[in-house]
């Protein structure tokens, strides 16, 4: 099992299609199949471990995906906003490698140790003698390692392999499924997992990748327009910016859109219901994985989108909010603190089973256990016809008083005030309680409700040990690119404020 | 007759035919295409094998063949003259169920 099956498929299946596209630059997946032979001959020569891409989306990327695969060889996509001694000590632990970069970026790069640096460009017209037309057929062997975001620490790199990625493929995609005219616009940077999925999933089913290296609405809006795109994916803020885009439109004059997906964090209830009415015959899908599970695990798909937005039944309606149900080819369940199976609408820590779940980190031991199920950290509960619901990460529940509180839950709430824009809740710590519940809200301009009425707004619709005790205003929360909330950032700012 | 192992990759001795292992059962399977034995890839089958006229539907690159107990399946990596069958019972294309679009 290797990734370059799936590209040698598409290549002798649809070779003549276009596989990617970049501004003026295309590849087709016969070219993108050479483009990654000559640059996996490249790498195998230059005698590098790794090949990491440091570099916003460009024709690179998927050369660069299968010609690690192709060379046997970890792919690393790493965050382009990262510089100095950050940099450096990721390079220091991918080294030797070959890194593909911004060519401003090539000479600094070359004068550290181990690092063969390589421009964008130059790698992607990589040429000379014919590939060998083999590869290695370890199903064991390392894909991608994917630094995560890190948002509770130190970044560390997942390990996927290539039986994992594939089975993710060969359990959620239909070979050539999609039509000619088919395209994806492709925003989310290539170090996300979302992007390295959308590569191989697209590939596989035959559609058109058109990237959008730096995501802003209105290039998205332009070019999924120009380019007839049929699918996207967008993480919840590229939605939020969209619609604020769109402004008062009443549609959003998307007619080609037939697909929106969306994932990568929780997405606010007013910005799903804002955009399935700018967009009322797209197809929303709302996709729940995690890096370590090769993405996707979990859909909540177009029908159930379109019931849970019409219906007045409340348990219908609240499924808009649910991250769906797993794929057929994944189990999920959920666990107490005690490692015991809870029934529906318990809450507790998501463990998940499959092909396609690595739960493997570069340098430390596999949180996989023996009977092969994966503690995600994220809690949550299953209802009883299997609807997944997010509650956000274990690490980030606030104990007060021995009650475990879920931050996720007492936003909502927070979030349903009309004059609140967003709100992060985190637990600082407290003499009585252990911990007390804090929050930062962000309101909407030209509302100004008191610190007690949002607190008694809580108080009446939560138990009252879920009020609050502080409530800070501020003008914007802290994200990081993908759209993850940076709680450690919240917190630490309500430290600083007495 | 072979056991088959999930992600082993198999070739067709008298046709082009490249298949994938996606699901196996815990026996022994006399898997063939074109009516001969298949090989694994990398493997030279013998000299001589011919196809045999009972067994040329041919395959499709991306389908999934399956057998009536849906024990076995295969994924067709390069198509071929030759059509796939377990213990002499020719394996059927499985209908395609899509899941939506998620990234």
């Amino acid at each position: 099992m290797n990734l370059m099956m799936l590209l040698e498929m598409a290549s002798s299946g649809m070779g003549e299609r276009v596989a990617v596209q970049n501004e003026g630059q295309a590849l087709s997946y016969a070219e993108l199949f050479r483009a990654a032979g000559h640059a996996a001959e490249r790498l195998k020569a230059s005698g590098s471990q790794r090949l990491a891409v440091l570099d916003v989306s460009s024709l690179a990327i998927p050369i660069g995906v299968f010609a690690s695969a192709y060379a046997g060889v970890p792919f690393v996509p790493l965050n382009y906003r990262l510089t100095g001694a950050e940099l450096e000590r990721l390079l220091a632990e991918i080294s030797p490698a070959m890194v593909v970069t911004d060519p401003e970026r090539v000479e600094a790069l070359n004068a550290l140790a181990g690092i063969d640096a390589v421009s964008r460009d130059e790698f992607i017209a990589t040429s000379g003698p014919d590939p060998s037309g083999e590869w290695p057929m370890d199903p064991d062997e390392i894909a991608v390692l994917l630094y995560t975001s890190g948002t509770t620490g130190a970044p560390k790199a997942a390990i996927l392999r290539h039986k994992h990625l594939v089975s993710y493929i060969l359990g959620s995609v239909e070979f050539m499924s999609a039509g000619e005219e088919d395209a994806g616009l492709l925003a989310v940077p290539p170090y996300h997992i979302a992007g390295i999925a959308a590569i191989a999933s697209s590939i596989y089913s035959g559609r058109r990748i058109v990237q959008l290296p730096n995501f802003s609405a209105e290039r998205w809006l332009e070019l999924a327009r120009s380019e007839r795109i049929t699918n996207a994916f967008v993480v919840p803020t590229m939605l939020a910016r969209i619609i604020d885009a769109l402004g008062e439109r009443e549609t959003a004059d998307l007619p080609h859109l037939r697909a929106l997906s969306y994932g990568g964090g929780k997405m606010p209830l007013t910005v799903i219901e804002r955009a399935m009415k700018l967009l009322p015959t797209t197809d929303f899908t709302n996709a729940y994985g995690l890096t370590e599970t090769s993405s996707t695990i979990s859909l909540l798909g177009p029908e159930e989108h379109r019931e849970a937005a019409s219906s007045n039944d409340s348990v219908a309606r609240r499924r808009l909010v649910s991250v769906g149900r797993a794929l057929p080819s994944v189990e999920v369940e959920i666990r107490g603190a005690d490692g015991s199976r809870l029934g529906p609408d318990e809450r507790g820590e998501i463990y998940v089973r499959g092909e396609q779940v690595s739960g493997e980190y570069l340098g430390r031991d596999s949180s996989v256990g023996a009977d092969g199920w994966f503690p995600t950290r994220d809690g949550g509960s299953l209802d009883a016809d299997g609807y997944l619901f997010l509650e956000g990460r274990i690490d980030d529940v606030i104990v007060r008083g021995g009650e475990n509180l879920s931050p996720g839950e007492i936003e909502d709430v927070l979030l349903e005030h009309s004059a609140v824009a967003d709100a992060a809740v985190v637990g600082v710590p407290d003499e009585q309680w252990g911990e007390a519940v804090a929050a930062a809200v962000v309101l909407r301009s030209g509302h100004t409700p008191t610190e007690t009425e949002l607190k008694q707004w809580v108080k009446d619709r939560l138990r009252s040990s879920r009020t609050p005790e502080r409530i800070e205003f501020e003008s914007e929360l802290p994200y990081n690119e993908t759209g993850k909330l940076l709680r450690r950032v919240v917190r630490a700012r309500l430290l600083e404020t007495p | 007759m072979t056991q088959l192992k999930a992600g082993a990759r198999l070739r067709s001795a008298v046709c082009t035919t490249e298949v994938m292992v996606i699901l196996a059962p815990q026996v022994e399977v006399d898997l063939t295409c074109g009516g001969a034995a298949v090989h694994s890839l990398g493997s030279d089958p013998p000299d001589g094998l011919e196809i045999s006229a009972d067994a040329k539907d041919g395959t499709q690159i991306g389908k999934r063949y399956v057998n009536e107990a849906g024990d076995l399946e295969l994924l067709c990596t390069k198509p071929g003259e030759g059509s796939l069958a377990a213990a002499g019972a020719a394996l059927v294309v499985k209908g395609a169920k899509p899941l939506p679009s998620s990234d």
